[in-house]
């Protein structure tokens, strides 16, 4: 057995289910849930929600920023033709490509750091149940310590699941 | 949520993709038939030369960067409307969402074909993107054509990826419901998603960056392709209200095609349970509201050019309001303006008919406003000697039909593949309380009193 877990038709039981595994000593980590559906109401909703996301992706639009600047003057000055009477390095035209670019960094650091933080793409673990999709709330520990199997089972059962699923 | 509405969507969302009607296999036959027709006459307009269109000195833009601004202009009706609804928590978006984001992913594919197309030598398209030639030059970023490129691409990338994101946790739905090929195609679209607190949070947090990013994105990419021309000393073009006058516009006609496309999905995949007549009726008051704002820049504009007197852009108005494009001129008044407003702001007739009345007459409308403002402009220059006029050929008829096709089709196999309403964002949308306008009223009268 490398995984046990049981399924919650409700948020209230899922969460009750969670604090019980949390009372019988399993850790806050060792504790695994899923849903169909993200439950901003419930704590376990909340693990792990200290993200650096937006701080990234103030980051890449500084890439972007650094990048098309760097681009548009390297760009005018490889080659200094005049244009339509314009300066070599014009800078309002300019403004229109940095803006984009420092746009398009800001979007695309955040999609990358939404798949390395979600570990996306990768491939489903073993402790996992099709019916989360279907509404049910997963809930459950992978790889147990036997001596922790009991209060373990009984602090699952307590949140209100039919039964108890092994994986 | 319970349990069983959770299946009940499933079932209900999933079900175009699951059971496939003669009716699916027809309509993508005939719209398939006019795509290849319209990629065949391309073909031959390539090998038989430019001078197959009617485009013709001095009037070098018609038909093909009509359809490139009417189609971007279409595509302002995904990603913006449903960034704005999503910052500002409307919960009846949850419905409409995808099915406008889409719009806009497929409006700016096909819009941005047109540049290609009119290039005549398509071949040639690599010069606009920004990498140095063997001589080390490289292209001119002063250049409005330039800036259409990288304004383009940004919307593009942030746009498919604003779509494709919320459709991580709907393909893990389909991977856990379906068997064989079909669970595999799906299982590697869903990348392996579980459905962790996590994974939920990080997604979240993704979608509101990206709402705020791609707004004034947006709004730029209008802006930019109405600086191809503004930028252009020709009479009406050089104008500084250009900006905001298209992105109005590109409004108005992004809600008119998200509520034809919503008529169409209600109708014909039968989501009557979930797009209701209130999606419509909300829906219509925006319409409504961008007729008005777009009555209001017409007025704006003519008055300015009427009252500046000025020899070459009153040639342009003439022609428009009195002359030979008279009958386009005021075909599109009606339909961009009296007809909406007719409709749309009596409440009896905002119904779903109502809505998608007014919304073809906008669709017209604006295709001919984009069109009033490319030829009439061009064909009246500073100096009268440089006149013409202009008249579109098959081939230009052809390949504009063929991309109203193309945007038919491709909406229709999406549609096919991807649940086009997001299921999990409407399960999110039935744990909010439902309250009805008496218990809200007295909530918050309760809330205010001392």
């Amino acid at each position: 057995m490398s995984a046990v877990y049981a399924l919650y038709s409700s948020p209230d039981a899922a969460q009750r289910a969670v604090n019980g595994l949390y009372a019988a000593g399993i850790a806050q980590a060792d504790v695994v849930v899923m849903s169909g559906e993200p439950f901003e109401a419930q704590p376990f909703a909340h693990r792990d929600s200290a993200t650096w996301l937006w701080y990234i992706a103030c980051l890449g639009g500084f890439v972007g920023l650094g990048f098309s600047t760097w681009l548009t003057r390297m760009t005018e000055l490889a080659w200094p033709l005049q244009t339509g009477n314009m300066p070599i390095v014009a800078w309002w035209p300019n403004l229109i490509v940095i803006f984009e670019l420092t746009m398009l960094g800001a979007i695309l650091a955040t999609v990358l750091t939404l798949f390395v933080t979600a570990k996306l793409p990768g491939r489903l673990p073993k402790l996992y149940d099709p019916e989360v999709t279907n509404g049910k709330i997963l809930v459950g520990v992978e790889n147990p310590a036997a001596a922790t199997l009991p209060a373990l089972e009984r602090a699952l059962m307590a949140g209100g699941a039919a039964e108890l699923k092994r994986s | 949520m319970s349990e069983a509405y959770s299946r009940k969507l499933g079932d209900d969302l999933l079900r175009p993709l699951l059971e496939t009607s003669w009716r699916f296999y027809l309509i993508v036959a005939v719209l398939g038939s006019i795509v290849l027709m319209g990629l065949g006459t391309w073909m031959y307009q390539m090998y038989m030369g430019f001078g197959m269109t009617g485009i013709n000195n001095p009037i070098f833009w018609a038909f093909y960067i009509t359809n490139f601004v009417f189609w971007i202009g279409i595509s302002h009706a995904g990603t913006l409307i449903s960034a704005i609804l999503r910052l500002v928590n409307a919960g009846w978006r949850r419905p409409v969402t995808r099915c406008a984001e889409v719009i806009t992913a497929f409006a700016l594919m096909i819009g941005a074909m047109f540049p290609i197309i009119h290039l005549g030598r398509p071949w040639l398209f690599f010069w606009l993107v920004p990498y140095p030639s063997s001589r080390q030059i490289w292209p001119n970023f002063r250049s409005p054509l330039v800036w259409d490129f990288f304004a383009i691409t940004t919307y593009l990338t942030g746009s498919v990826l604003f779509l494709v994101l919320p459709m991580i946790p709907d393909f893990a739905l389909v991977r856990d419901r379906t068997t064989g090929l079909r669970r595999k195609i799906y299982g590697a679209l869903a990348l392996g998603w579980q459905g962790t607190p996590k994974q939920w949070h990080r997604l979240e947090s993704a979608m509101s960056i990206m709402a705020i990013a791609i707004i004034p994105v947006a709004v730029s990419v209008h802006t930019i392709v109405s600086f191809d021309f503004s930028m252009a000393p020709v009479p009406m073009w050089h104008s500084t209200m250009f900006g905001p006058y298209f992105v109005a516009g590109a409004i108005f006609s992004g809600i008119a095609g998200l509520i034809i496309a919503m008529a169409a999905l209600r109708k014909f995949l039968h989501l009557e349970e979930y797009l209701h007549p209130v999606h419509f009726q909300n829906l219509g008051k925006l319409l409504l509201m961008m007729s008005l704002l777009w009555g209001y820049f017409v007025f704006a504009e003519r008055l300015t050019v009427w009252y500046g007197n000025e020899s070459a852009e009153i040639a342009v108005l003439r022609v428009t309001q009195k002359g030979s494009f008279a009958p386009l001129y005021w075909t599109m008044v009606v339909v961009n303006f009296v007809i909406p407003v007719s409709i749309l702001s009596i409440k009896r007739l905002r119904t779903i008919a109502g809505c998608v009345v007014a919304s073809f007459g906008v669709l017209v409308g604006m295709w001919l406003e984009r069109f009033l403002i490319v030829v009439p402009s061009l064909g009246h220059k500073y100096l009268p000697y440089s006149w013409g006029t202009y008249r579109p050929r098959p081939v230009e008829l052809l390949i504009t039909t063929s991309t109203f096709a193309a945007m038919c089709l491709l909406y229709t196999l999406f549609a096919k593949f991807v649940p086009i309403i997001s299921i999990w964002e409407l399960k999110v949308g039935e744990q909010e309380p439902h309250e009805t306008a008496q218990e809200r009223s007295a909530r918050v009268l309760g809330e205010a009193r001392p």
